[in-house]
């Protein structure tokens, strides 16, 4: 059983420091910032995998190559990119808001990282448990909009403010979706806490659990979340063909690099929630009854299967971006508030009608 | 630099003006568009062209006739073999010279394969402006196997000045026939999926339904020909109109649909392109042996008169109007480009839509900005 | 009732059709070793071969004896559109006859714009197009090419 429990790992570092150094603010500072130290290094690693990734998988469904010059396979292109993107010139626009130009791309970096810190990468293995888990996530990634509407404000250009007002205009009303196929998923699982509702489903996942409701959730949920982190058919806010470069138009070098790295990080994101909400997260596939077939796949660490089905769901949002023209703004709109909206409302019902009645596995 | 009277028509609190400059990615070529904007709807919409212009027209007044034709295929480069057999032809009906059937039939076969070019790169360009970029990558790389046919045959793959008065300037390849049925039949594939994965696709269909309205009564009175004409209902092909080379012994069908809006003008190339196949594959197994080029005086001088001779371009009816004076060069010759009649009739279908129309009714058009500023 | 069905079959439609387009992409990236049409140019420059009418540059074709077939008419200059050749000849005398040979011929490769005419029209054949592309050079001036290298004429030729 390689359902190793990382709280024992977590509660010996932490004994270890607490005997030498004493329980006291000290111990507390020194365990948060080797927290954040883990992160940040993940963070970046996880963006510069991200985007090698993206490159390759599109161009395989474009019938070419992706980058295979730079180290074997190209995967040393994003560090080369990078490397490229801080030697670059920080362009100072005169006319822009100063302070507020500069502080956007950390706003929407902060936002992302806050959400990171409470998604289960195993059993233990996780940043901040709080037993309002969910909420606490959307209300994390939705600072993420602030940033964008500061940096299409304080650029003082027309181009960035339409591309950033349509993209505000977005992401607000794609949360309510969002919102609602969560709670579609709370309702099945009677809480919002990230270990209980992944402990919840050892039987089997939500998504086979849940069957019909849980199904429609996981659709709304992925094209609603496609459209919160303004990638795929619905990148009308930085559309390169349309208003060049859209609200990040004015940034160069590394606070274009920030932009450019959260937008991976929240797919990430958000496809690691899909991932811990319906199928999961680090719990293996289990079928109720067959327990060979159960351990078996309990031989598959955890880890694994967390990163497994988040990168499939990666794969999924990219196979996306690359198939379909673009939304227009007030299809968009359309799309959410008369199809996705009713949908999601409708849903919530039948999944409480189900929870009530027992009508699931 | 905006003109006055677009900056006085504007409604400074309501309105604003947006610049879509000469470098863009989708505008194809150096347009500059100043776009009068009511939030996201266009109100008004000046281009401005000229950023291009080679004065082409005043090179060819010092160049004799055969000089002119590489001058013509940097026209509109996409329907570069048409540009030139517009001008053989003229010169051709002029001085009265019969052109031997095998030219024909290999003018003929080499136009409609350059139409088949330049409507596969319209449409991996229409996929790539709308956001699907995966279309652009298909488009072009079946339209290499085009391009190699020309490559080997005509030695450049683009700019190709193959034709030239009395005929062609080589013989084709051997290997020419076998090529083109296994293009026809690989394409013949390929089209289904164009199909699916852009015209079957509701997001698709939503941002080009009913945009871009064009009359038929506007179409006339701007001079819009091509497929974007017939899109429209205007039946203006050329080739079924003053049938030139082989083409009055093909059968082909001139597509016309009467919605008038983008989904309408994508629509007729794409049938266009079924019809160029159907061309091709009828003249390509029937070329008749013979000369590839009647032999020309070495010093070509047209008599005195003007001269204009219109053949069916990939955008429209292109058109060489020559005044001689009797001399080895042309006195003055002025071409009709069909791309200039067609921006001509942007401002009009695109009044009262949003912006990111804008960008779908450009592509619908299908552009080419050289031949625009010449 | 007739705007509910209309609202779920468009609905349906839709998802169809997006499924669709999603298979077209989706079967290229499974089959994607083989569906690669990328060439990789500057490594497969061995087995990269040209076709034989392709226009890389123009070029005097010479023999073996190192012979080249040009009279220096000056037909080719006069049928170039934007004089990217120039012939200059001198006079020669050859069995006590003064005769016009080629002394240079200067090609503009910068300047040309590969229209044919100079091959077609020269009545020795002496001119053709080569299949070199790789013209990128450092200095301007190395694009002033003189195509005859120290050779002379073969007898066997059409004019004077």
């Amino acid at each position: 059983m390689w359902l190793y429990d990382f709280a024992e790992l977590t509660s010996k570092i932490h004994a270890g420091l607490a005997g030498s150094l004493g329980e006291g603010l000290l111990t507390t500072t020194i365990e948060m910032s080797l927290v954040g130290i883990v992160f940040l290094t993940f963070y970046a690693v996880l963006g510069l995998f991200l985007v090698y990734m993206e490159r390759k998988v599109c161009a395989f469904f474009q019938c070419r190559l992706g980058p295979n010059r730079v180290g074997i396979f190209g995967l040393l292109q994003t560090i080369a990119d990078f490397i490229k993107l801080l030697m670059k010139e920080l362009i100072t626009v005169k006319s822009a808001d100063q302070f507020l130009f500069n502080v956007a791309p950390f706003i929407v970096i902060i936002a992302s990282m806050l959400a990171m810190g409470a998604l289960p990468f195993a059993k233990g293995l996780q940043a901040m448990d709080f037993d309002i888990g969910i909420l606490y996530v959307m209300a994390t990634s939705s600072l993420g909009v602030l940033g964008i509407l500061l940096a299409g404000w304080s650029s003082n250009n027309k181009y960035s403010l339409i591309g950033a007002m349509r993209s505000g205009a977005q992401i607000v009303s794609y949360e309510l979706s969002v919102g609602l196929s969560l709670m579609t998923i709370v309702v099945l699982a009677g809480t919002m806490q990230f270990s209980e509702i992944i402990a919840g489903q050892e039987s089997a996942w939500f998504i086979f659990r849940g069957h019909v409701p849980a199904f429609i959730a996981f659709i709304v949920f992925i094209v609603a979340s496609t459209a919160e982190t303004n990638r795929g058919p619905f990148d009308l806010a930085e559309a390169e063909s349309e208003l060049t470069a859209g609200f990040h138009t004015e940034y160069s070098g590394i606070k274009f690099a920030l932009f450019f790295l959260s937008e991976f990080m929240n797919m990430f994101l958000v496809c690691a929630i899909a991932a811990t909400v319906f199928f999961g997260g680090w719990m293996p596939l289990h079928v109720p009854g067959l327990a060979g077939f159960n351990h078996v796949m309990d031989f598959i660490p955890p880890v694994v299967w967390f990163f497994g089905k988040t990168f499939t769901l990666i794969f999924l949002m990219m196979w996306f971006k690359w198939t379909f023209p673009r939304l227009r703004i007030d299809q968009l709109l359309t799309l959410e508030w008369k199809f996705l909206l009713p949908i999601s409302l409708v849903n919530i019902l039948i999944m409480a009608l189900c929870v009530l009645n027992h009508w699931y596995f | 630099m905006v003109d006055a009277d677009i900056k006085e028509k504007l409604d400074t609190v309501e309105e604003y003006l947006i610049n879509m400059g000469p470098q863009h990615p989708s505008t194809h070529g150096v347009l500059r568009l100043v776009v009068n904007l009511r939030g996201e709807i266009v109100k008004d919409l000046k281009p401005y062209c000229g950023y291009i212009h080679r004065g082409i027209e005043k090179m060819c007044e010092r160049n004799t006739y055969p000089q002119i034709i590489h001058l013509t295929d940097r026209l509109d480069y996409l329907s570069a073999h048409i540009n030139n057999e517009a001008v053989c032809l003229l010169v051709e009906g002029a001085l009265d010279v019969e052109v031997p059937e095998r030219a024909k039939y290999i003018r003929t076969i080499m136009a409609e394969l350059t139409r088949l070019a330049s409507h596969q790169l319209w449409w991996s360009v229409m996929g790539m402006d709308l956001g699907a970029l995966t279309t652009f990558f298909y488009g072009l790389r079946d339209r290499e196997h085009i391009l190699d046919i020309f490559e080997e045959n005509c030695g450049t793959r683009l700019l190709v000045s193959y034709n030239c008065p009395g005929g062609v300037m080589y013989d084709i390849k051997p290997d020419f026939q076998k090529k083109v049925k296994e293009f026809i039949t690989y394409f013949k594939t390929k089209l289904p999926e164009y199909e699916k994965l852009l015209s079957g696709n509701v997001i698709f269909q939503q941002r080009t339904k009913g945009t871009g309205l064009l009359t038929k009564e506007e179409v006339i009175a701007y001079g819009v020909t091509g497929p974007s004409g017939r899109g429209s209902g205007f039946a203006c092909d050329v080739r079924k109109k003053n049938p030139y080379s082989a083409y009055d012994k093909v059968q082909f069908n001139e597509i016309i649909r009467t919605e008038g809006d983008s989904l309408a003008r994508y629509k007729v190339r794409m049938d266009e392109m079924r019809e160029s196949m159907s061309i091709i594959e009828q003249l390509i197994d029937n070329i008749p042996e013979g000369d590839f080029a009647t032999k020309m005086k070495p010093i070509i001088k047209l008599p005195i008169g003007e001269y204009y001779q219109r053949v069916e371009a990939c955008r429209g009816e292109f058109g060489v109007y020559v005044e001689s004076r009797g001399e080895k060069n042309p006195y003055r010759i002025k071409f009709r480009s069909p791309n200039f009649a067609n921006l001509s009739a942007l401002d009009y279908m695109s009044r009262n839509e949003k912006i990111a129309d804008l960008v779908a009714i450009m592509s619908s058009l299908d552009l080419v900005i050289p031949d625009i500023d010449r | 009732m007739n705007a509910i069905a209309e609202y779920f079959s468009d609905l349906f439609g839709g998802i169809k059709s997006l499924l669709q387009g999603m298979s077209v992409t989706g079967k290229y990236f499974i089959r994607s070793p083989k569906e690669i049409v990328t060439q990789q140019y500057p490594d497969n420059r061995d087995t990269l071969k040209m076709f034989d009418r392709f226009k890389g540059e123009v070029m005097m074709l010479h023999n073996d004896k190192n012979e080249h077939r040009c009279t220096g008419c000056g037909i080719c200059e006069m049928n170039c559109p934007n004089g990217s050749i120039e012939v200059i000849s001198k006079w020669e005398i050859i069995d006590e006859k003064k005769k016009k040979a080629l002394d240079k011929h200067i090609y503009h490769l910068g300047m040309c714009t590969f229209c044919g005419l100079c091959v077609k029209t020269c009545p020795s054949k002496a001119l053709d197009f080569g299949q070199a592309f790789e013209h990128a050079k450092y200095n301007r001036t190395e694009f002033n090419k003189i195509l005859n290298k120290p050779g002379s004429v073969l007898t066997k030729d059409v004019k004077e």
